[in-house]
């Protein structure tokens, strides 16, 4: 048998003991086997000695060229247990992806809030500004700048929670309004206005009715405002607040501080206009008052209502959380149980 | 009030269904309550005719009746009620007729006897018990004689007619007549308006003769009388009754319920008085007199106001005018002359007398709102003439009148620039006058101005403003474009408090609290804990309960009833914030001042039990972190210190700390106090409640950027043995003053008081961090500033180092 042939046989089973191997441990011992010191390529290069100097760099180069084809083997075997051992490693860490993640505290603001603050920055980006005044007010503001003085008849004594004959609990939150005209500077430009807040009426709590609840009131005066931009400004809220498809209707009422005065319905959230028994079958569901403001009122606040006019309008958050959540008693929002708070998650 | 769609049709050619209609009045006058029909819902309810009558074997009140309804054999109805008798027509149910409230009639046996159907009673047709004429509450109801077995009952009682319920505005008075309403419609639907107008047959001789009235005109601006002579009671007819208990009253008798008619038909509010009833021949219309008293129809006693106006005789009141008339004058069996009054009283004294004796009627809504001043001899008149065609009575000569101010009406300016500038439309001069005539005002036109003459009964119409409504509402809502303002620029910013209360809301929420908002009106005790400087409580007048009598110092115990809501519930998990206001009051003020205050309160485990992660009860530490991180997110200049607080009284004595900023105290923290938690029943709870008024009036950190140093750092660990009454905050402020230049912080790592330290001392260790931000630090200038730290930690706060 030549060296030549030596060497092949040697690779043909170098290459075989390689394969077999079966964990790194055997990798290192046919390493260490074929190509150690004792190892048979190094015994059978010893044996180049006998060779011709002819014959001797060309088995020298077969060898080399065994010596790295086994090496390689070596490498590549060693890199494919490697990588099995690490498979069974990952394969046993598998952790079960549908345990449920581990909780973190993570509270909501409260449902009024939401629609609050959905208002806010809807009206701060047409120009608004946000202006919240006291929650105890004094009479003046609250009724007689309203162009409510103290005899008028639409000014239910029992509805108001006084605290002396010139103290109350704001009813509205448009004293804030009635504070702003008096000291805005028109030569600043126009006011536009909301003041939302927590507003007070003397009623006995149940289902639909609140002590406490809420109010956006807004208020835009200028030179050339007009019953139009009423509408559309309303409008634009409605599909702000409840979306495109819902239409604005208004219809004739009656505020003393608003000439004309309207109320506005919206198109029913039930059944989309088509008629329920939530709507009472017209289809509509009433959201809002608001009117152009009366004159009395800009002329008590010393604005002229030859020159200026405007438009002001309230709407009350509690009602609309209620329309559009389906809420069925007021004193949720104000009990205060964490089961209901966690419900209104959606933002924005 | 309830208007009547065949009462309107008769004086309007409208070719439109009553459903509709109520919404076109809804969308251009007034809001519609509802629309009905009484006959809705009924079925197979049919004039009967008693053929005979005898008693039930087996009852004392039952009898057995043969009904004829119409067909060829009559049925046999058993019927408990007291008037029912041979000869009468009667509303009969028949077998699988439905009454009202869905009630579905069968044939049936009553004590053995069949009874095939039911005769009823006004009621069970559906009737309010209100309108049932009081002969037939307690019994059925006999129909007219000439009512064929057999029809449906429905035409001859009026149940066919469809009822319109206005819901009246405060403005429109006028709106509670059938005229007021026809007007609006005329002008809504543009038709020609045809009002029948009173013809009076006067007889018999002058009323002046008979009747003086003295009037004090600031109360009644217009009293005028009639008197009609030898009316004969008797029920009115069947068409009369009808209107009346289709509007919701209640028939009574013929003269009565003129009154009633003409007010319904003309919004006037008459009254009716047995004229042989008066003392002398003298009526008077003042005010009442200290002492007086008056018997109402009704038959309840009122001890009358000097602000009340009455009628009166020589004698004694009469009747609260414009409110309710009195008993002994009232039209009773037996009356034959009848005084009838129209009249206008001062509406402002009418809404106090209403108000005050708890009688807010028909007259008394009307007068308050405000009636036609132009129709009170009209309305009389009407009320005349029907008396004699009704009553067969004989009216007087000619009317007495007491006071006679009819007012001017009024005249308005405007432009139609004007109006097109408000409503921001483009009418043409041609539209909006055609709007104000068909309203029946009178224009006139010269130029771009309109002159207008308003008719009388609209007596909510002064202003420009008020004709812009009507223009508005009749050229219609809808047909207005819907535009935003334009005009100059305004910015639209939240303020840079608003902007840190919702900052201070969010990272709240992040910090796992969710938002409440609870009464700021609560009960005197829970308005006055957790107070965090002195105030008195500011109280309502009348409050509703003492629930919510006195305004809120704390926002803390609103939680508290949340959390005890939320527990009597079972809810044992809790964490909650609320942002809001609290009410100081100084002494001597009448008016608090508001501040804004922010407050928190968790029971039970903030973060849910979990499969992985066991639930850990809330404690002071939990607490003090999020208000920590809250205050870190506000940026908050300035060091922020926690001081003991022992002295709250609703608190925890040992784990309530006072919260400082810059040695400003701001709020506190801790567990409330056990025996406030069993006061509300509530579980352990923490609660911190911050003065954010305060907060936002601070000076706030500005962001920086800080190089990140390429050297590296170098720590040591101490830990010491102190005294128990050796703070945290002391071991660290002498650290920090004493660490060095390169101390860049102090963590500590462990705090221990267990077994292995000796009685009264603990155990603390913390990880100093060194690091020179130019070079890298040498291990001996570390070493030096380490050793220096810990001498002086031995010399000062008598630790031993470990
Ligand atoms: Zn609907």
């Amino acid at each position: 048998m030549s060296l030549k042939d030596k060497l092949s046989e040697l690779r043909q089973r170098g290459l075989a003991d390689i394969k077999q191997s079966s964990d790194l441990k055997d990798v290192n011992q046919v390493r260490v086997q074929l190509l150690g010191k004792k190892g048979p390529i190094t015994e059978v290069l010893r044996g180049m000695r006998d060779l011709d100097a002819e014959e001797r760099p060309k088995v020298g180069a077969f060898a080399n060229e065994i010596r790295d084809d086994l090496t390689n083997a070596l490498t590549q075997r060693k890199e494919e247990l490697e990588r099995a051992v690490l498979n069974a490693q990952l394969a046993k860490e598998t952790v079960d992806v549908t345990l449920p993640g581990t909780p973190v505290a993570k509270g909501e603001p409260h449902v009024i809030q939401q629609i609050v603050d959905q208002i806010e920055d809807l009206f701060l980006g047409m120009g608004y500004q946000v202006l919240s005044g006291p929650e105890v007010e004094e009479d003046k503001y609250n009724f007689e700048m309203m162009n409510l003085p103290k005899n008028h008849p639409a000014r239910d004594m029992q509805d108001t929670f006084y605290i002396t004959k010139e103290i109350l609990m704001r009813t509205q939150t448009s004293p804030m309004q009635a504070r702003t005209l008096e000291k805005h500077d028109f030569s600043q430009g126009p006011l536009k206005m909301i003041s939302p807040g927590v507003v007070y009426r003397r009623d006995t709590d149940d289902p639909t009715h609140s002590h406490q609840f809420h109010q956006v009131e807004g208020l835009v005066i200028d030179k050339h405002i007009t019953m139009a931009d009423l509408k559309g400004t309303l409008q634009v809220l409605a599909h702000e607040l409840f979306g495109d498809k819902f239409d604005v209707r208004l219809r004739p009422s009656y505020f003393p501080f608003t000439e004309p005065s309207v109320e506005a319905d919206i198109t029913c959230f039930n059944c989309g206009g088509k008629g329920c028994k939530v709507c009472k079958n017209t289809g509509w569901i009433e959201v809002l008052g608001a009117g152009m403001v009366h004159p009395n009122v800009l002329k008590m606040a010393g604005v002229d209502p030859d020159v200026y006019g405007g438009f002001a309008f309230g709407v009350g958050p509690d009602r609309f959380a209620m329309l559009k959540y389906g809420v069925d008693d007021i004193r949720n929002f104000y009990l205060n149980d964490v089961r209901f708070l966690t419900q209104f998650t959606k933002k924005g | 009030m309830k208007i009547s769609y065949n009462w309107i049709k008769e004086y309007l050619d409208l070719n439109v269904k009553p459903a509709d209609l109520a919404e076109k009045i809804e969308r251009t006058s007034v809001e519609v309550d509802s629309v009905t029909t009484p006959s809705d819902g009924l079925k197979k309810i049919v004039v009967g005719h008693v053929l005979s009558m005898v008693a039930h074997p087996d009852s004392d009140h039952l009898h057995i009746c043969q009904v004829d309804v119409g067909e060829d054999d009559p049925l046999q109805i058993v019927c408990g009620a007291p008037n029912v008798a041979a000869g009468q027509n009667v509303i009969v149910a028949l077998p699988g007729s439905r009454i009202a409230d869905n009630v579905k009639i069968k044939k049936s046996k009553m004590r053995g006897v069949p009874s095939a159907g039911m005769i009823c009673a006004l009621q069970e047709i559906g009737f309010s018990e209100d309108v049932v004429p009081k002969k037939y509450v307690d019994g059925i109801y006999v129909l007219p004689a000439d009512a064929k077995p057999g029809d449906a009952v429905y035409d001859y009682l009026g149940m066919n007619d469809s009822l319109i319920d206005l819901d009246v505005t405060p403005n429109r008075g006028d709106m509670l007549s059938l005229y007021g309403t026809l007007h609006d419609l005329a002008a809504i639907y543009d038709k020609p308006l045809k009002l029948d107008r009173p013809d009076v047959k006067e007889t018999g001789t002058d009323i002046q003769d008979q009747l003086t009235v003295h009037v004090d005109d600031q109360l009644s601006s217009q009293y005028r009388m009639r008197l009609v002579k030898n009316v004969k009671l008797a029920p009115s007819p069947m068409w009369l009754q009808i209107r009346l208990w289709n509007a919701g009253l209640r028939p009574i008798n013929n003269v009565v319920d003129i009154t009633n008619y003409i007010m319904l038909k003309y919004g006037q509010p008459l009254h009716a008085f047995d004229y042989d009833k008066f003392a002398g021949e003298d009526v008077y219309v003042r005010t009442a007199k200290a002492g007086e008293k008056l018997t109402t129809l009704d038959e309840n006693d009122h001890d009358l106001d000097e602000t009340d106006i009455v009628i009166a005789d020589e004698k004694a009141p009469i009747a609260l005018a414009g409110v309710m008339g009195g008993l002994s004058t009232s039209i009773q069996d037996g009356t034959t002359t009848v005084a009838i009054e129209s009249a206008v009283f001062e509406h402002d004294h009418i809404r106090k007398a209403a108000q005050r004796h708890n009688l807010h009627t028909d007259a008394s809504q009307r007068f308050e709102r405000g009636v036609n001043q132009a129709g009170v001899q009209e309305a009389l008149d009407a009320a005349a003439q029907m008396m004699t065609e009704l009553a067969d009575g004989e009216v007087q000569v000619g009317t007495v009148v007491g006071s006679d101010n009819v007012p001017d009406p009024a005249v308005i300016d405007i432009t139609l620039t004007h109006v097109n500038a408000i409503l921001g439309t483009a009418l043409t001069m041609d539209q909006v006058t055609h709007i104000l005539e068909s309203l029946g005002f009178t224009v006139a036109v010269s130029g771009d101005k309109l002159t207008v003459t308003v008719a009388v009964r609209r007596n909510d119409i002064h202003i420009p403003a008020d004709l812009l409504e009507e223009i508005a509402r009749i050229y219609g809502y809808d047909q207005l474009p819907a535009t935003l303002p334009t005009g100059r620029m305004t910015m639209g910013t939240l303020t840079s408090k608003q902007r840190l209360m919702r900052a201070t809301r969010h990272s709240l929420e992040g910090l796992g609290l969710n938002q409440a908002i609870s009464y700021a009106l609560t009960t005197e005790a829970k308005a006055q804990m957790f107070m965090m400087k002195a105030s008195e409580p500011t109280h309502l007048a009348w409050p509703m309960t003492v629930d919510h009598a006195v305004l809120r110092m704390n926002v803390i115990s609103g939680l508290l009833d949340d959390i005890a809501y939320n527990s009597a519930r079972k809810v044992k998990d809790v964490a909650l914030y609320e942002q809001g206001r609290v009410f100081y009051r100084e002494d001597g003020n009448d008016r608090p001042s508001e501040e804004e205050h922010i407050a928190g309160a968790i029971t039970g485990t903030l973060m849910p039990e979990s499969w992985n992660q066991p639930a850990k009860a809330v404690d002071f530490y939990q607490m003090k972190g999020i208000v920590a991180a809250y205050l870190k997110d506000m940026a908050v200049n300035g060091d922020v210190t926690y001081v003991p607080n022992a002295d709250m009284p609703e608190m925890h004595p040992g784990r309530t700390a006072d919260i400082l900023v810059h040695g400003h105290r701001i709020g506190f923290l801790g567990q409330i106090h056990p025996l406030v938690a069993k006061q509300f029943k509530i579980a352990a709870t923490y609660v911190f409640e911050l003065n954010l008024q305060a907060i936002i009036d601070m000076p706030k950190q500005e962001n920086q950027y800080d190089v990140i140093s390429r050297y590296p750092a170098i720590t040591r660990d101490i830990a010491m043995l102190v005294d128990d009454d050796i703070t945290n905050d002391q071991v660290v402020a002498l650290i920090e003053r004493r660490g060095g230049a390169f101390l860049q912080s102090v963590k500590l790592f462990d705090v221990y008081d267990g077994v292995k330290v000796p009685k009264g001392k603990k155990s603390l260790a913390y990880t100093l961090t060194y690091q020179d931000k130019h070079e890298t630090l040498v291990d001996d200038a570390v070493t030096q500033a380490f050793d220096k730290v810990s001498k002086r930690l031995e010399d000062d706060l008598g630790a031993q180092i470990r």
